[in-house]
């Protein structure tokens, strides 16, 4: 015991010094990388987000949501319209979109949580699947852009140079997402820490003993799906400024799916997770498809299948679990 | 001593003179050299539309056997086709990695309107060449303000208006129905439906019926078409909708004047399936050549096409339309090289684009022919309709001029 | 009227189509407690099989049979290789594996068969019932075909032992072993009657939407929203709620709301009945004690 106590300040410092290089390297990164790829790490950071939100939802509060595409949708829509009928800037956006999102995601929440289980699942892929149609509805048009959908001007950097490097809009914009992202996951941590993270945990795990306790259950059901939804739109409202370009086709079930699969192979109820499942949705696809031209879907399915058996706690559970294999046991 | 010196420098300057203007002809930009041609492309290999991945597998297959041929003017293309699933963002993501890191002196045949879109002021603020789009879309029409993007397809719009006009000289106090891919496409074909009937539009049209490109089937809205009691159709669907289309208005009795829209007009990958017997007196459009058209049977190109699907994509049939049409475009991306010579500048590409006179790409119809000028980047300035006598379609009246 | 009763009889066709499938749903959860969301790729890519069966020049019905058998064994298969590793995983896991099978089977079949529509026989006349034009001898007699699957299903899970012994693997894994009950064969059998029956329904749908790889997407939902309406747990409750699913999207779109919105319109309604009765309308409402 007395020979772990001198690493007891290390053991302590590591997660944070672990954070700090990250970070360092995270901001070193769009310098060292062409434009095209810094491109995909700010759509990288958009997914994290997006599943940080889906991991509060179905991690912590053990709801489940095939649907969340929607809600991508609803944030990249709302910075969409706000920038193009509106003229308002890019950055503004962001925090509405992610005001309407939990607004919209509470209501949604309030009578989808009479549901479980399954039915749940139903609702929330109907959500997705309805989105597209009412996105091309002929009576909103004038606002959604209808089936044409609605194209953005991609902002430019407001400086030329950072500290003597070149700064253009790709990497602005990197860096403006990954300040959002740094911004979302302190929510989203605090969250998880504080009383409503408990709060959730509390349900998910014991319903009865926590209704018992005095716990608004279906408020704070309804909270989380609110809370989640918000991130989600976030990430929608980022991504929709880094194409510069949204329409009903953007938002398929499928992106609601890959967003699920994304959050399980990252790791549930983990925020790093969050990070690695981004990475695995936004470049396996890729990947697969430099293995095989002909199927490239089915090496995509089949990575999905091996990663479920060799990773059933995600590759956040895996990395957990390797860390403690490593690290000296402590009596 | 003086004199040799000036000979001398007079004779190394007239060789340098010599040699000046033979490497001034060969111009390059990103994608060119003496070896090479590189093309980049997105198509939706999966995904909802992944039937049209057929074009660009059709393609793939002409410019490998082109190189095996020898290539363009000595150099072979490096055709890289990435798949987008029919999603903007995806479509975004590759095409920048094909300008940005594959470094491709064009794009060609990209398809899709949502996708295009995506890369649209993309692709103009690179100045990189944004040709044969695959779609229809009357959007690609703008030289002014998008200098790098050319369309391919006949304007789905016009070919609407060309239907409407049709049904106005033909059967003037007609009752149509109308059904429509809910989409940047079946909206697109149906403006132009309604303003070729003008005026009359409001009255003429008795019945619409929309349908997503998810649903299961469009039977319910046949039904509804039906109903209504019109006595002509306007069928504005994509293949496999087209077939069920076709088949269920044969199956509920219904018997109007049927208008096909040419996205569908594929003998063998719709009219087949849907029964050919139920397709007699469709009136579409053409203007690639059938595949399984007898009077192409001896075709020099068709035989060409035939024989190049047997040996690098035997799964591929030569009745189908995409086919076809992809070996069009594949054609005259060929033929604007041809023109380009060794200057593959992208400026030149887009230039010789430009200047396309009265062309006949081998695999269209004959007489139809591709044109383009500076200020009118439309290739096609006429369109034939035709009619289903049950076997092949026939021409049906004179090719009409559209703008 | 008569386009009302139209649209209603071309509800009921439809309703078929969605019943078919979701009878299928409704096998796989009641022997292994999961929704399997490949089921509808695995239905297609047996289709796939008869029609190269009936290609190859096998008649209909002989390439039918051996169809069901070849889905049987598939099914069988799958369970027993791929499913069998993450049984004991949450359930989230397992649905990331259906979400792999599903991908791998459609781009198989994509690859193999291409995207190109095929079209595929019908053992039912061609000439409509009746001569009457409301709806088509095949989509009659799928229907047919859906009731007589019913009437087995629903014998085979109330009256066999086999049935039972399948029931109660699926609702209490540990106390089946108890008693003696092989509940990993019982799952492989359960995976195996589901693509059987799976495979029914897209040889009974391909004749009318046409076979393609993406064929079942669109069908899933609604054959998955149809089985929780009627009741995951109820075989006449599914292909009742298919009936109901196709009978309200074709009268929505065609009276209340237009086609511009009848599949939002109509998922609305199915969530609404849901909150009313969370157990579907046949379902066996669980009522767990503390």
């Amino acid at each position: 015991m007395s020979n772990t106590s001198s690493l007891a300040p290390v053991a302590t410092a590591l997660p944070w010094i672990r954070l700090i290089l990250g970070m360092g390297a995270a901001c070193a990164l769009p310098f060292f990388i062409t434009n095209y790829h810094v491109f995909q790490a700010s759509l990288v950071l958009c997914y994290a987000i997006a599943l940080v939100g889906l991991n509060i939802l179905i991690g912590y509060s053990g709801q489940i949501s095939l649907g969340h595409g929607a809600f991508l949708a609803i944030g990249a829509y709302t910075t969409a319209v706000l920038m193009d009928k509106f003229d308002m800037p890019y950055w503004m956006t962001i925090p509405i979109a992610a005001a309407v999102c939990l607004a919209v995601g509470f209501l949604f929440g309030l009578p989808a949580l009479r549901l479980e289980g399954h039915y749940l699942a139903l609702a929330t892929f109907a959500l997705a699947v309805a989105l597209p149609q009412l996105l091309k509805f002929k009576h909103l048009e004038f606002l959604t852009g209808g089936v044409q959908g609605i194209v953005i001007m991609k902002p430019e950097s407001p400086f030329e140079t950072l500290f003597g490097l070149k700064l253009n809009s790709d990497r602005w914009l990197y860096f403006f997402t990954l300040t959002v992202t740094v911004i979302m996951f302190v929510i989203g941590w605090n969250l998880i820490r504080g009383r409503i993270g408990r709060a959730l945990i509390a349900i998910r795990d014991q319903p009865i003993a926590a209704a018992s306790m005095g716990i608004n259950t279906p408020l704070y059901k309804s909270l989380a799906f609110g809370v989640s939804a918000m991130f989600t739109g976030v990430a929608g409202a980022l991504s929709a400024i880094l194409v510069a370009f949204v329409a009903p086709d953007s938002f398929t079930v499928f992106l609601s799916i890959t967003l699920m699969v994304g959050m399980v192979i990252g790791g549930v109820t983990s925020l790093p997770g969050a990070l690695y499942g981004a990475i695995f949705i936004q470049f396996i696809p890729n990947i697969a498809d430099q293995i095989s031209k002909a199927a490239p879907w089915a090496i995509y399915g089949v990575m999905l299948i091996l990663f479920m058996y060799a990773m059933p706690t995600g590759i956040a559970g895996a990395l957990r679990l390797l860390g403690q294999k490593i690290r000296p046991h402590n009596a | 001593m003086k004199k040799r010196q000036f000979a001398l420098s007079a004779l190394c300057l007239s060789l340098i003179g010599f040699a000046m203007p033979a490497s001034a002809q060969k111009k390059y930009d990103p994608g060119a050299s003496d070896t090479e041609i590189k093309i980049g492309q997105t198509m939706p290999y999966s995904g909802p539309a992944s039937a049209y991945g057929t074009i660009g597998k059709v393609q793939a297959a002409y410019f490998k056997q082109l190189n095996e041929q020898g290539g363009v003017n000595g150099r072979k293309i490096n055709f890289i086709s990435l798949d987008d699933g029919y999603s903007p963002p995806k479509t975004v993501e590759m095409v920048r990695r094909l300008v940005e890191q594959d470094e491709v002196l064009l794009m060609m045949g990209t398809l899709g309107t949502p996708s295009n879109t995506a890369i649209h002021k993309y692709m103009n603020a690179k100045k990189v060449p944004h040709m044969f789009l695959a779609t229809g879309a009357s959007k690609w029409n703008d030289p002014q303000h998008f200098p790098w993007t050319i369309g391919f397809n006949p304007n789905y719009h016009s070919e609407g208006k060309l239907y409407a006009q049709n049904i106005l000289a033909t059967k003037p106090n007609a009752k149509i129905a109308v059904l429509f891919q809910n989409d940047d496409y079946g909206k697109d074909y149906f403006n132009g439906f309604k303003e070729g009937l003008g005026a009359k539009a409001a009255s003429m049209i008795v019945a619409q019926a929309s349908y997503e490109v998810t649903d299961p089937t469009i039977d319910s809205q046949i039904v509804t078409l039906k109903g209504s009691g019109a006595d002509t159709f306007f069928n504005i669907t994509t293949p496999k909708f087209a077939a069920q289309a076709i088949r269920k208005v044969d199956e509920v009795g219904w018997k109007p004047t049927h208008y096909l829209n040419q996205v569908s007009a594929s003998v063998g990958s719709v009219l087949k399936p849907a029964g050919l017997d139920k397709a007699v007196g469709l009136i579409s459009m053409l203007y690639v050549k059938e595949g399984s058209d007898v009077r192409w049977e001896n075709d020099a190109t068709m035989k060409d096409f035939k024989a190049l699907l047997k040996k690098h994509a035997p799964e591929v049939s030569p009745d189908d339309g995409n086919a076809t049409y992809g070996y069009a475009v594949a054609q005259m991306m060929v033929q604007v090289l041809k023109q380009a010579g060794d200057n593959l500048t992208r400026e030149n590409i887009m230039k010789q684009a430009a200047n396309i006179k009265d062309f006949q790409i081998p695999m269209a119809l004959p007489g139809v022919l591709a044109s383009t000028s500076p200020t009118d980047f439309a290739l096609f300035q006429t369109m034939q309709l035709v009619k289903f006598d049950g076997k092949n379609w026939i021409d049906y009246g004179k090719p009409a001029s559209v703008k | 009227m008569e386009t009302f009763i139209h649209q209603v009889v071309a509800g009921i066709a439809t309703g078929g189509v969605y019943a078919s499938l979701a009878l299928a749903l409704v096998m796989i959860y009641q022997s292994t407690h999961h929704i399997n969301f490949a089921q509808g790729e695995i239905a297609m890519f047996a289709t796939y099989m008869a029609w190269t069966l009936i290609n190859a020049g096998v008649s209909y019905w002989l390439a039918f049979v051996c169809t069901i058998l070849l889905a049987f064994t598939l099914g069988v298969l799958i369970q027993r290789i791929i499913i069998q590793p993450v049984e004991k995983a949450p359930v989230l896991n397992v649905v990331v594996v259906f979400i792999g099978l599903l991908v791998i089977l459609n781009s198989i079949a994509g690859w193999v068969f291409t995207y190109t529509i095929k079209s595929f026989p019908s053992p039912f006349p061609k000439e409509p019932p009746f001569g009457l034009h409301f709806i088509s001898s095949h989509e009659l007699g799928s229907i047919g075909v859906t009731l007589v699957l019913l009437v087995l299903l629903y014998g085979f899970f109330k009256f066999t032992p086999l049935g039972l012994a399948m029931r109660a693997s699926a609702q209490n894994p540990d106390s089946s072993r108890l008693v003696g009950i092989r509940v990993g064969w019982m799952l492989a059998l359960g995976w195996g009657l589901a693509a059987a029956i799976g495979s029914v329904a897209g040889m009974m749908i391909a004749p009318v939407v046409f076979l393609e790889p993406n064929m079942m997407s669109g069908i899933l939902l609604y054959a998955f929203a149809a089985a929780l309406v009627g009741g995951i747990d109820s075989p006449g409750g599914a292909v009742l709620g298919g009936f109901i699913v196709g009978i309200l999207e074709n009268l929505l779109g065609a009276y209340v709301i237009g086609t511009e919105l009848k599949l939002s319109v109509a998922l609305v309604l199915i969530i609404v009945v849901l909150t009313i009765k969370p157990a579907g309308l046949f379902g066996k409402v669980i009522v767990s004690r503390v």
